[in-house]
């Protein structure tokens, strides 16, 4: 596998303009000549979709939802950051750029997160312009917020829906483009193959989830903006529907999957109340600008918290990290309650939980300011748990949420296959090892709006493609394998759901391959997967027929994909013999049991080549060059 | 600090329906072992696992986030959409809302705008064509100006962004008598209405909206104000009298042609 990030020459901050201007055009007349095939209507696929729509290109979106207001970026809840510098507190392009690649333990590529830190600012103004609610100030400007990894406040939000409102907002744009025929939309239908044709990506195979009918899709590009794969984990706190399925099935078409072991374990989410729990639910970061994290001193202390005095509460956050404080980056934030938990210092019935506490906030600024900042998410804690938290502090603890690896792209957001970009949490560009809070929905749109429309009509324009259309052999081939493989699942008629394939896997990964992880641990993991695998291939019951609306044949399609790729993430970790960001490995730590790099041995994104079923897949590097921000031991202390 | 869980046994009533055209019919389910700490969809998700399990048709319902966001759940429970909770959709209910030996019965959303796909699965669809006639404001990708070169009174931004806040559910239009979507596209034309960058499109959006409203076989609104006792986001009706006059407003002062406005006729 070659490859080549092709990342412009020229000091960092001129490196998009440039390429920018070297990038060839497609000229307005001839930009309806194609065809553009978006997979997903995340806040990437929507801003993608309705801006190549706005250019002139034939478009048609995909999603698995009824609606493509529904993509998972709807739940992101606590804001954007942008590197506005409205408070005049020292922030600037520079800084974004700085605090990204900091944040992600030096395991980005730097050109490609100065383009995001650049790019940023015109996203708000995008944003406000479609009718963003965004929080103000009386004087009518736009308000920011703090999160963590940053000394700062670059985040802007509203309430603590921001990616409910930015999603909104591709939407009615993707709407507004619905409504002119420019863009035809495709709800309720999953991708299954992808299709190659002469090494390019020329179109899709999708399963229509209403009828069960297969149809083929024939486009010049395709582009995937299908989300992250959190959910290998079963429980996350990703929504029901997002899978690895559309990339992995790219990945086993050619397309280089790289770092798939940097999964973000976010440190604030409501505890797991039993075993019956179909998923984890965040409590966004933004809660730690007023919320102090807490464990009693004692271990076992199983007093009530308002009975433990303040002198006998451990605020080890603020203890650890007097400078950023609560406010530290995820990951370490995570780790940080695992050692409490471990300690047996944990919090609430099972233990499993730590305090975030919002009485010192309430009592300064008074319930109706705390209210107006993060009401809503007060009023999902009370529906949630029945208990109140503007009367006892929050019970939180760290859950699977976001994923940095994903699709390998070059600057351009191209795969390794020729014509096929990714766009969003699907690729892995641009949050190393640890995302910073409020830089998802940041790149997302970034991917969509500002970098996909340039760097695909380079591609458009540079690339002669032949006529393919939805009959040539390479559909009914891809669709031939589809449709084996649901017969396949139907005809098995064993015993087990796939949901409880999938909690096995998920209780599998996270115990070996969770917020810390060891050689032993991930090679019991790696052992054990290929058997759970055929097990499922033996053993797995699906009623019903694939001609029609059949939810359990879409949920077997993607455990028996997270069946294989979870092998690849634990390899992946298992291979990765340092600590970095969220993937920390107990063999590499400093001696205050902070993650601990080896950048003599892997300064590099790993980039895995599937080489056929049943082979081990083949591991190619690229090298990171750091030349503007040189790697050193994090320290937020 | 651990206590004994409780354990119930409830039952469920729930309509099951095999296609659009099919007739339809209740089946009832016994949920055993249920806990109050587990969420309604749980217990359903604990009734399908034994059905799978059995070789039976699982119930179909719609959900993805479960933490009342995406709007994609749409069961009407004991005859309220969404349940009983006050301001949570049916994905955020707790069996603790419920008593060992209590039968439940679920339903689909029911509007003629929403036809049956199967079981609670239903096409809402409608509403993304509402939205695709005028839901939006008209600004490429590129063209914005600077973010804060639009001044926005904080009443106002909060005032739209509680309109806003609609998840497009349709759980309104499946409590009003009239299976209207007023305080759907009311939530929708008040938050741009509220914000200058709404301005320019006030008339036509209104106008366009309002009509494919009604192509979709939507009814009217007739005051009922069900609508907003089971909206989950907990949009007031106020924003309907807000839609109104926006309505009244276009069609006396504005010169948009009422007939040539909508989806697809956009220059």
């Amino acid at each position: 596998m070659k490859l080549d990030a092709k990342i412009p020459d020229g000091p960092v901050d001129k490196k998009w303009d440039k390429h920018r201007f070297e990038l060839k055009l497609v000229s307005p007349a001839n930009k309806r000549k194609f065809d553009v095939i978006v997979v997903g209507t995340g806040l990437a696929g929507a801003a993608a979709a309705a801006t190549l729509a706005e250019l002139g290109y034939n478009v048609k979106v995909f999603c698995i939802q009824d609606s493509p207001r529904r993509a998972h970026s709807i739940a992101a809840q606590g804001g954007i950051n942008a590197a506005k510098n409205y408070p005049n507190d020292g922030d600037s392009v520079w800084r974004l750029f700085y605090d990204t690649v900091k944040g992600g333990d030096y395991r980005a590529r730097e050109a490609n997160v100065y383009r995001l830190a650049q790019v940023s600012n015109a996203i708000i103004d995008q944003c406000v312009a479609q009718g963003v609610p965004f929080a103000r100030d009386y004087g009518g400007a736009l308000d920011n917020r703090s999160f963590g990894g940053a000394q700062v406040s670059r985040t802007f939000y509203a309430r603590g829906q921001t990616g409910q409102q930015l999603l909104l907002g591709a939407y009615s744009a993707l709407m507004r483009q619905a409504g002119r025929a420019s863009l035809r939309l495709f709800p309720r239908r999953e991708l299954v193959e992808l299709v190659l044709v002469d090494g390019f990506a020329r179109g899709i195979v999708v399963r229509d989830l209403v009828t069960g009918k297969l149809e083929s899709h024939a486009g010049h590009t395709v582009l995937l903006a299908t989300g992250g794969y959190g959910n290998v984990f079963y429980l996350s706190t990703n929504a029901n529907s997002c899978n690895a399925s559309a990339i992995w099935n790219a990945y086993k078409k050619g397309a280089g999957l790289a770092n798939p072991c940097f999964t973000q374990i976010h440190p604030t989410c409501i505890p797991q109340s039993g075993e019956h729990q179909a998923k984890l639910t965040l409590m966004s970061e933004s809660l730690r600008n007023d919320g102090r994290v807490w464990v009693p001193r004692k271990k076992g202390d199983n007093r009530p918290p308002h009975e433990i005095p303040e002198n006998e509460r451990d605020y080890y956050l603020e203890r650890k990290y007097p400078s950023f404080g609560n406010l530290v980056p995820r990951d370490v934030a995570s780790r940080a309650a695992k050692q409490m938990i471990d300690d047996d210092r944990g919090v609430g019935r099972t233990g499993l939980a730590v305090y975030l506490d919002f009485a010192d906030a309430l009592r300064r600024q008074g319930r109706a300011k705390i209210a107006e900042k993060y009401g809503n998410l007060f009023d999902m804690y009370h529906h949630l748990t029945a208990e109140d938290p503007y009367r006892a502090p929050m019970r939180i603890y760290p859950a699977v949420h976001y994923a940095m690896g994903g699709l390998w792209v070059d600057y351009d957001l191209m795969t390794t296959i020729p014509g096929l970009f990714c766009l969003g949490e699907a690729n892995f560009s641009d949050h190393g090892a640890n995302r910073l809070g409020a830089s998802a929905l940041m790149q997302g749109l970034a991917d969509g709006y500002f970098i996909i429309p340039y760097t695909l009509g380079g591609f458009l324009a540079g690339t002669r493609l032949g006529q393919v259309d939805a009959d040539h052999p390479a559909f009914q081939d891809a669709r031939r394998s589809a449709e084996r493989r649901i017969s396949k699942l139907l005809s098995l008629q064993g015993r087990r759901s796939p949901v409880s394939f999938h909690k096995e896997l998920g209780k599998l990964l996270w115990d070996h391959c969770g917020m810390s992880r060891n050689e032993n641990g991930l090679k019991t993991a790696l052992a054990k997967i290929p058997a759970i695998r055929e097990e499922f291939w033996k053993n797995l019951i699906v009623p019903g027929s694939g001609s029609e609306f059949n939810q359990t044949i879409e949920r077997a399609g993607r455990v028996a994909d997270y069946l294989e790729f979870a092998e690849l993430l634990v390899r992946d970790a298992l291979e990765r013999r340092e600590s970095c960001g969220g993937h920390f490995r107990e063999e590499s730590q400093t001696p205050d049991n902070e993650a601990q790099r080896d950048d003599a041995n892997f300064s590099h994104a790993t980039v895995w080549e599937h080489a056929g079923e049943g082979r081990t897949p083949v591991q190619n590097r690229e090298p990171l060059k750091f030349e503007n921000v040189a790697p050193a031991q994090r320290n937020y202390a | 600090m651990s206590q004994p869980i409780e354990i119930m046994d409830v039952t469920l009533r729930v309509w099951r329906q095999k296609g659009p055209d099919e007739p339809g019919c209740f089946e009832t389910y016994a949920a055993k072992g249920v806990t109050p700490d587990m969420s309604f969809f749980e217990a359903l998700d604990m009734v399908n696992e034994e059905l799978v399990a059995r070789g039976r048709e699982p119930i179909a319902f719609d959900h993805d986030c479960r933490e009342g966001i995406c709007g994609t759940c749409c069961l009407t429970i004991n005859g309220q959409p969404h349940g009983p909770d006050q301001g949570a959709t049916g994905c955020q209910l707790h069996m603790r809302a419920y008593k060992s030996g209590d039968v439940i019965t679920i339903e689909p959303f029911r509007a003629r705008a929403f036809p049956v796909i199967k079981d609670l699965v239903v096409d809402r669809s409608a509403l993304d064509r509402v939205m695709a006639a005028g839901g939006f404001i008209s600004v490429n990708t590129g063209s914005a100006p600077e973010a804060n070169s639009i001044p926005v009174p904080k009443d106002k931004a909060e005032a739209a962004m509680d309109a806003a806040a609609c998840i497009g559910c349709g759980a309104c239009a499946a409590a009003c008598p009239n299976a209207s979507a007023m305080l759907f596209v009311a939530a929708k034309v008040s938050q741009f209405a509220l914000l200058p960058q709404g301005g320019p499109e006030r008339d036509r959006r209104v106008l366009a909206m309002q009509k494919q409203m009604d192509r979709e076989g939507f009814g009217n609104c007739s005051n009922e104000t069900e609508c907003e006792a089971v909206c989950p986001k907990e949009i007031k009706i106020a924003n309907i009298a807000r839609l109104n006059r926006e309505f009244l407003r276009a069609i006396f002062w504005s010169h948009e042609e009422h007939a040539t406005v909508g989806a697809g006729q956009e220059e």
